[in-house]
């Protein structure tokens, strides 16, 4: 699986550097460069949230993650976990290393989902360092407005049609 | 109106939401190590240390996909397919691009706001960025699946699908209600 994955993923990368070259070198060059910096820079997030997530799911007591957003939690979890989404600050690796340390330590997967959904669409920092600057800012509230049901709806879809 | 250039984001390697996260790893490795025990502290630190080499080739793959997106894309093409009075089709085809579309807030934020200026109407620009945050293939695959796992991504992707939908449909339905979205003062 993970094989397949990163053969997918380098013959992107192949196909774009390869269009990218066929336009001229200064552009395959930007691009790499670019591409190895941002690497390098997302590092050190990713070791510290990889090797911490494990450690907090491991230190995190059942007994407290699973009556506030354990399968049993229902409605009330998914609103908890919805609202810890839109308030969790950082990028994908913070969000993800907490959503995976709440399900390995007994989270329900819709509460779950119900958080990553949330903080991918309104965490509230996000809309402001990024959404803000580059878009009209009206665009962007009318958008996190109408996201505000959406990860109730993917709780209650991921409900239906029941654990894989 | 011309398209302003992406602001710039000065990056750093390290900041404060990733200090706090660094605090609170290395208070959880302390709790499980007394806790646990050396054995059980090594044993987890070394399925972590493997997930994270695991992922390193992955991340690498996306950044270099996300740059080079960034700089060949051609903005004006992608966004006359979801024009102004596109319909429920112009919603779809939203969604699709962003389903397709690689790459980082930097990338996806200016190629919505291209949108816009191509006279993409708010419902169709809502589904894009709706639709990339949460099925984008390739978030998923570099960030979500090593954390996760297939299954759980699968079967969140599924229940996420027609939510890229609901939301430009809303968008439109707040703007039929008055909502101004553009801005008049340009």
């Amino acid at each position: 699986m993970t094989l397949a994955i990163n053969i997918l993923l380098w013959s992107v990368v192949a196909i774009l550097a390869f269009i990218a070259a066929m336009r001229g070198r200064v552009l395959l060059n930007e691009g790499s460069r670019t591409g190895a910096m941002e690497f390098i820079l997302l590092l050190p997030r990713i070791g510290i949230g990889v090797v911490g997530s494990g450690f907090l799911a491991e230190a995190l007591p059942n007994e407290w993650i699973a009556p506030w957003l354990g399968p049993e939690s229902g409605f009330f979890g998914v609103v908890i976990a919805t609202l810890g989404g839109a308030l969790t600050p950082g990028g994908p690796v913070v969000g993800f290393s907490i959503g995976a340390a709440a399900l390995k330590s007994g989270a329900g997967a819709p509460q779950v989902i119900a958080y990553s959904t949330a903080w991918a669409l309104y965490a509230i920092h996000r809309l402001i360092i990024w959404e803000v600057p580059m878009m009209p800012a009206r665009i962007v509230w009318l958008r996190a407005a109408v996201s505000l049901p959406l990860p109730f709806m993917a709780a209650a879809l991921a409900m239906v049609l029941g654990r894989p | 109106m011309t398209k302003p250039a992406p602001p710039r984001r000065r990056r750093r390697a390290f900041d404060w939401s990733t200090a706090a996260i660094a605090f609170l790893a290395i208070a959880a490795a302390v709790t499980v190590y007394v806790r646990d025990g050396r054995e059980h502290f090594l044993s987890i630190l070394l399925g972590d240390v493997t997930l994270f080499a695991d992922m390193l080739p992955k991340v690498l793959a996306g950044c270099l996909i996300g740059a080079f997106v960034t700089l060949l894309l051609p903005r004006e093409m992608v966004a006359r397919w979801v024009g102004h009075e596109s319909g429920f089709a112009g919603l779809l085809i939203a969604a699709f691009f962003g389903f397709l579309l690689p790459g980082g807030p930097i990338t996806i934020y200016p190629v919505a706001g291209a949108f816009l200026v191509m006279g993409a109407d708010a419902g169709a620009v809502v589904a894009f960025i709706v639709s990339w945050t949460l099925i984008g293939y390739a978030r998923a695959l570099v960030w979500e699946l090593p954390f996760f796992g297939s299954d759980f991504v699968i079967w969140r992707i599924i229940a996420a699908l027609p939510l890229p939908i609901v939301a430009g449909l809303l968008a439109r339905a707040v703007v039929r209600a008055g909502f101004e979205y553009r801005e008049n003062t340009q």
